[in-house]
């Protein structure tokens, strides 16, 4: 790309719950991401602003903002192409999570969400955490693995969470991540808890409140597609509950 | 399954179960409109149409249920999610008006069942 030549005007929360935007002035940079943007400001223009990045490179899940109102990983977004004609950046912290300070949000509710919706595997043999005996044989081209497949590469950086209009009605509401996190351990069939996980991410809070408008499958910057999942959620337990198998 | 959640996920699966029906209904509703208008429409031949049927009350009576009770639900989704009216009082609220507009229906179809 050839160097970005001037000045851009980027617009930034600063405060907690209650605050306001602040302008600052940053040279454009050739290549550069929103992440090298809000970098730079609190290098060279003001060290108090609160941010939060690990990795840079788009596999911690640590950087996601609201960038000119739409979640994305800063560092794995270019500047150029969210940039408007007017030369404008405006950077929020990610929405539908509580604000600690500026750029940086409150992550435990949301991964609490993930413990509520049993998002963690258990082992079918052995319950009490010992290893198996035996190692489960799962053939990668089963229905179960590739469902399974489909959502496991989820980093758990909130885009869809923050990019979901359910959540924004309703706090309860688990949320896509957590939702395809459930589909991908009732689909392992390693995993012995299916049942108490299907009671789990049954109900309003839970997959019966999605209504498939697939902001989370649009915006998942992994290109998984939670919204796939909750749907199967609901069939299964569609299904379960029609022919009265226990769910 | 706790019993809160276990209801919320029923009246789930009522609203799909009723839109399967109400595919079906309305596609068998709007066929028979068409089909009856061509000849222009009269009080006289709707009543011939429906007056002692038992085939078309029951079709009509399982339409106005499914009718009811799916629209409320949907109004219920809507209310919780916009004005934030959730919980049991809400829940029951919205499904006596799902009966009730189910009944004013049947109440309709009967009428010209008996007629």
């Amino acid at each position: 790309m050839v160097e970005a030549a001037g000045t851009l005007e980027v617009s930034i929360w600063r405060g907690g719950a209650e605050g306001a935007m602040q302008r600052y002035q940053v040279p454009a940079r050739g290549n550069q991401t929103v992440l090298d943007i809000v970098t730079h400001i609190q290098r060279e223009l003001d060290p108090s602003l609160a941010y939060r990045f690990a990795c840079r490179v788009g596999m911690c899940g640590s950087c996601a903002m609201m960038v000119n109102g739409r979640a994305r990983w800063t560092c794995r977004t270019h500047a150029s192409r969210v940039i408007g004609a007017d030369g404008r950046l405006g950077l929020r912290p990610l929405a539908n999570l509580p604000v600690i300070r500026d750029l940086a949000t409150d992550m435990a509710p949301f991964f609490d969400k993930w413990a509520r919706a049993r998002g963690r595997f258990q082992p079918k043999d052995a319950p009490d955490g010992a290893v198996p005996q035996e190692f489960h044989v799962v053939p990668p081209a089963s229905k179960q693995r590739r469902e399974a497949d489909a959502g496991i590469e989820c980093i758990g950086c909130g885009v869809c969470h923050a990019s979901c209009d359910v959540v924004a009605w309703n706090p309860d509401y688990l949320g896509p991540a957590a939702l395809n996190r459930a589909w991908t351990l009732v689909n392992d069939v390693r995993d012995g808890a299916r049942q108490e996980r299907m009671e789990a991410v049954a109900g309003d809070a839970g997959c019966h409140s999605c209504h498939s408008t697939q902001s989370c499958t649009e915006r998942c910057p992994k290109q998984l597609d939670p919204s796939a999942a909750i749907a199967g959620l609901k069939r299964s337990l569609f299904w379960d509950t029609l022919l009265g198998r226990r769910a | 399954m706790n019993r809160v959640a276990q209801g919320q996920m029923h009246l789930w699966i009522a609203q799909r179960v009723t839109a399967m029906v109400l595919a079906l209904a309305v596609t068998v509703h709007l066929v028979t409109i068409i089909l009856a208008v061509r000849g222009g429409l009269t009080a006289a031949e709707i009543l011939g149409r429906l007056r002692g049927d038992a085939l078309w009350l029951g079709f009509y009576a399982v339409f106005a249920l499914c009718a009811g009770l799916h629209g409320a639900i949907g109004l219920r989704n809507i209310a919780g999610e916009t004005l934030g009216w959730r919980g049991r009082g809400f829940d029951l609220a919205w499904l006596g008006i799902g009966l009730a507009t189910a009944g004013f229906g049947i109440r309709a179809a009967w009428g010209l069942y008996a007629a």
